[in-house]
C-alpha cells in the first residue's frame, strides 16, 4: 500500500523533536510536581509511534536501532539498582538519598536518587510500549 | 456527587458485564477495560470525594485530599494497561493461529473422557 | 541486617532481569537460573531460622513508618512458604533443562519463571493489602507468559480464558480493597485488623469478607469458582504445570488464611461457616473429578482442588491445632503436588499420552520412576510415616472436637478416595503388561528423575521428621490464631 502522506511525514520530522523535548521536560518536572517517568515514557513512545505511522517500521528501525526488550531490562536494572542500593547502607529497601549540590551552570540543584529510579521507569515504559506495538504492528 | 459516581460506576460495570458475555473476543477485551475503569472510579469514590490541597506541601491549607486512593488508582491503571496490552497481543496471535475470535468455537474438551 | 527479608524477593528479581540479557545463551542462562534459585533456598532457610530465633521480621520499605508506608512482614508462616516456594522453583528449573526445548528456553523462559517466583514470594511476604494485589499481578503476568509459552493451539486457547478469569478477579480485588479502604481508611494489614476489631460486627465488613473469599477463591480454586482450573492447567508442559499447581492456587489459599485469621473475626458464625461449607463442597467436587477422569493430568489437577478444600476446612474450624494442621498440610501439599506433576510429566514424555488406558507396565522398564511415584502417591493420601499425615490428622481431629462431624467425616473419607484415584494411576499405568512406546528412547528418565526425587525425599523427611518440624509449624499457627502477635510486631506498640 502506497499513500501520499508527504504532509504527515514533513510535520512528523519537526513534531517528534518537540514531543521528545516535552517528554524530557515532563520527566524532570516530576521531581516535585506532577509528571515523572511514566508520563514522560508514554510521551516518548508516542513520538516513536508517530514516526512509525509516518514512515514504516524498517526506516524507524534504521533511525533508532534499539532492542526494546533490552531497554526494558536496563530500566528494570536502574530501578531495582537504586532500590537495592539502600542495602549497602543498611537502611530499609527503597530508601532514597537526596541533597542540594552546587553545579557549575545550573547553580543550586537538588539531586535525588529517585531520579535514577524514575529514569528506570521511563526506560521500562518506553521499552514495554514499543515492544507491544512492534509485536502487533510487526506483520501485515 | 457520590450518587452520580455510583450511577456512573454501575453503568460501567453493567456495560462491562454485557460486553464480556458476548462471543466476540474483542468485545470481551473492551469489556475488561470498562470493568477496570469502573473499579478505578470506585476507589476514587470510596476514598471520599472532597476538595482540598495537596497534602504536606502547604501547611496552612484548611483541607487536604487523601492521596492514597489516587496512588492506588495510578498503580491499578498501569497494571490494567499492561494486562490489556498483553491480552490484545494474545488475542491477535490466537486469531492468527486458531482462525477464529468466536468464543463459542474456542471450547476445549481434551482429556475429558 | 535489617533488609534480610527482602532478599528472597530481590534475588529472583535480579536474576529475572539478568536473564533477559543472557536469554540467547541457553547454557549460561541455565547456570544462572539454577545457581540463583539455589541461593534463594539458602537465604530463605536462613530467614526461617532468623524468624524462629528472633520472632517476626518486619521491614518498613523506604523508611516510612508502619501504618503509613508499605511494610513487608515475615512471620513463620510466610517464611516457611517462601522456603517451600524457592525449593519448588529450584526443582522446576533443573527439571526444565531436559524438558523444555532450546528454542523455548531462549524465549525468556527462565526470566518468566523467576518473575513468577518474585510474585509468589512477594505475596507471601507483604504486609500491605494493596501491595498484595500488586504482587498478585506480578505473578499473574508471569503466569500468562508461561501459560502461552510455546504457543501451541491449546495453550493459546486456554490462556485466553485464564486471562479473562484473572482480569475479572483482579478487578474484584481492586473493588474489594476500595470498600475496605472506605471502611477502615488504611491498607496496612495489621492496622486493618486493629481498626476492624474496633468497628465490631457490621454488615459491610461481612460483605467485604465474602468479596475477599470470592477474589481469593477464584485464584485458589474453591467451589464454585474452580471451573477454570482443569481446562487451563491441562494446557502447559509439566514443569510449568508443576509451578502453577504447587504455587498459584496456594497463594490464593494463603491469602484466605491470612485475611480470615487476621481481619474477619467478628462475624465468625457467618463468614467462617460459609468458608467451612464451601471447603467441604470443594473437597467433594475435587474427589468426584479425581475419580471420574482417566487422564493422569486431570486426576492430579482435581487432587489440587481436594487439597485446597482440606486446608480451608482447617482454617474454617479456627482452633490453634486445626490451624497447625492446615499450615502443615499446605506445605506438604505444595511439595508433593510439584513432585507428582513432575513425575506425570516423565510418564507423558515416555508414553506420549496422558490417557491412562493407553499406558501400562511402566514399572518393569522404569523401576525408579515407579517407586518414586508410589511413595509420592502414598504421601499425597497421608499414609502415616509420610508427610500429609500430621496435617490431616490435626484437621480431622479438631473438626470432630468442634462438632463439625459432617465436615471432618468427609475430609477423612476423601483421603481414601484420593488414595484410590492416585492408585488408579499406579495400578493401571505401572502394573500390567509392559509395552513399547514410540519415542521412549529419547527420554533421559534418570536425569529427569532428579528433581522429583529431591522433592519426594524432602516430603519423606518432612513427614518422618515431624518431631523436628512441628515447632516451626506451631509457631506459624500461633501467629495465625493469635493476631495480636502479628499486630504488635508490625505496629511496634
Amino acid at each position: 500500500m502506497k499513500t501520499n502522506d508527504i504532509i504527515l511525514q514533513t510535520t512528523t520530522k519537526v513534531v517528534v523533536f518537540i514531543i521528545i523535548l516535552f517528554s524530557i521536560f515532563i520527566f524532570f518536572k516530576g521531581h516535585y510536581t506532577p509528571g515523572g517517568g511514566f508520563v514522560g515514557g508514554l510521551l516518548t513512545s508516542g513520538a516513536i509511534v508517530l514516526l512509525l505511522l509516518a514512515f514504516d517500521m524498517k526506516t524507524v528501525a534504521e533511525i533508532l536501532p534499539i532492542n526494546y526488550i533490552y531497554m526494558t531490562a536496563t530500566g528494570l536494572l536502574f530501578a531495582v539498582g537504586t532500590a537495592a542500593g539502600a542495602l549497602f547502607f543498611n537502611v530499609p529497601f527503597l530508601t532514597h538519598a537526596f541533597g542540594d549540590v552546587y553545579l557549575p551552570i545550573l547553580g543550586k540543584t537538588s539531586l535525588h536518587t529517585a531520579t535514577i529510579f524514575d529514569l528506570g521507569v521511563f526506560l521500562v515504559v518506553v521499552g514495554v510500549t514499543m515492544t507491544i506495538i512492534q509485536t502487533i504492528g510487526g506483520d501485515e | 456527587m457520590e450518587i452520580v459516581m455510583a450511577f456512573v460506576i454501575g453503568i460501567l460495570f453493567m456495560s462491562a458485564t454485557y460486553l464480556m458475555l458476548s462471543k466476540s473476543l474483542l468485545r470481551i477485551i473492551v469489556g475488561t477495560g470498562l470493568l477496570s475503569h469502573g473499579a478505578h472510579l470506585l476507589i476514587l469514590t470510596m476514598g471520599g470525594l472532597k476538595r482540598g490541597t495537596v497534602p504536606l506541601l502547604d501547611e496552612k491549607a484548611s483541607a487536604y485530599t487523601d492521596p492514597i486512593p489516587q496512588a492506588l488508582i495510578l498503580t491499578a491503571i498501569v497494571i490494567s494497561f499492561g494486562v490489556t496490552a498483553f491480552f490484545l497481543v494474545l488475542a491477535y496471535r490466537s486469531y492468527q493461529e486458531l482462525g477464529t475470535d468466536n468464543m463459542e468455537r474456542l471450547r476445549g474438551t481434551e482429556g475429558n473422557d | 541486617m535489617i533488609n534480610f527479608l527482602i532478599l528472597p524477593i530481590l534475588i529472583p528479581f535480579l536474576t529475572g532481569i539478568l536473564l533477559i540479557f543472557f536469554a540467547k545463551n541457553v547454557s549460561l542462562s541455565r547456570w544462572i537460573a539454577g545457581i540463583s534459585s539455589f541461593i534463594t533456598i539458602i537465604v530463605s532457610a536462613l530467614l526461617v531460622q532468623k524468624v524462629r530465633v528472633d520472632g517476626i521480621q518486619t521491614l518498613d520499605v523506604s523508611n516510612w513508618q508502619a501504618p503509613f508506608g508499605i511494610t513487608l512482614v515475615s512471620d513463620m508462616l510466610s517464611a516457611l512458604l517462601v522456603l517451600t516456594t524457592s525449593i519448588i522453583l529450584f526443582t522446576c528449573v533443573i527439571y526444565s533443562f531436559k524438558t523444555i526445548s532450546k528454542e523455548q528456553e531462549r524465549f525468556y523462559y527462565y526470566s518468566a519463571m523467576n518473575f513468577l517466583a518474585v510474585g509468589v514470594i512477594g505475596a507471601f511476604t507483604t504486609g500491605d493489602i494493596f501491595n498484595l494485589f500488586v504482587f498478585f499481578e506480578v505473578l499473574l503476568m508471569s503466569s500468562y507468559v508461561l501459560l502461552v509459552h510455546g504457543g501451541s493451539k491449546i495453550q493459546l486457547r486456554e490462556s485466553l480464558k485464564y486471562i479473562l478469569v484473572n482480569v475479572i478477579s483482579s478487578a474484584l480485588f481492586v473493588i474489594t480493597v476500595a470498600y475496605l479502604y472506605s471502611v477502615v481508611g488504611t491498607l496496612n494489614m495489621a492496622h486493618i485488623s486493629v481498626r476492624l476489631s474496633e468497628i465490631g460486627e457490621s454488615g459491610i465488613v461481612t460483605v467485604i469478607a465474602v468479596l475477599f473469599l470470592i477474589v481469593f477463591g477464584l485464584k485458589g480454586a474453591i467451589f464454585p469458582l474452580y471451573f477454570w482450573m482443569p481446562g487451563s492447567y491441562y494446557a502447559p508442559p509439566a514443569p510449568i504445570l508443576a509451578l502453577f499447581g504447587a504455587l498459584l492456587t496456594k497463594v490464593g489459599v494463603y491469602s484466605i488464611m491470612r485475611t480470615y485469621t487476621l481481619f474477619f473475626l467478628n462475624d465468625k458464625d457467618f463468614t467462617h461457616q460459609l468458608l467451612g461449607i464451601l471447603a467441604i463442597i470443594t473437597v467433594i467436587v475435587g474427589v468426584i473429578g479425581a475419580i471420574a477422569y482417566s487422564n493422569i493430568k486431570k486426576i492430579v489437577i482435581y487432587n489440587i482442588i481436594v487439597a485446597v478444600g482440606v486446608i480451608l476446612f482447617g482454617v474454617a474450624v479456627m482452633t490453634p491445632e486445626s490451624l497447625t494442621g492446615s499450615v502443615s498440610y499446605l506445605i506438604h501439599d505444595m511439595i508433593i503436588k510439584a513432585a507428582l506433576f513432575l513425575l506425570i510429566g516423565i510418564i507423558i514424555a515416555i508414553t506420549g499420552t496422558s490417557d491412562l488406558r493407553k499406558i501400562s507396565g511402566l514399572i518393569k522398564r522404569y523401576p525408579g520412576l515407579g517407586w518414586t511415584f508410589f511413595i509420592a502417591a502414598l504421601a499425597l493420601a497421608g499414609i502415616p510415616p509420610l508427610s500429609g499425615f500430621i496435617g490431616k490428622l490435626l484437621i480431622v481431629q479438631e473438626g470432630f472436637k468442634e462438632e463439625h462431624y459432617w465436615g471432618a467425616g468427609i475430609v477423612l473419607m476423601s483421603s481414601l478416595l484420593v488414595l484410590f484415584s492416585i492408585m488408579k494411576i499406579f495400578i493401571n499405568g505401572f502394573w500390567g503388561t509392559p509395552q513399547a512406546y514410540k519415542d521412549e528412547e529419547a527420554v533421559p528418565v534418570r536425569k529427569l528423575l532428579v528433581a522429583p526425587v529431591i522433592l519426594v525425599i524432602i516430603s519423606v523427611l518432612y513427614g518422618a521428621g515431624s518431631e523436628f518440624v512441628l515447632p516451626y509449624i506451631s509457631q506459624a499457627a500461633e501467629t495465625l490464631s493469635n493476631p495480636s502477635i502479628y499486630i504488635e510486631a508490625v505496629l511496634k506498640e
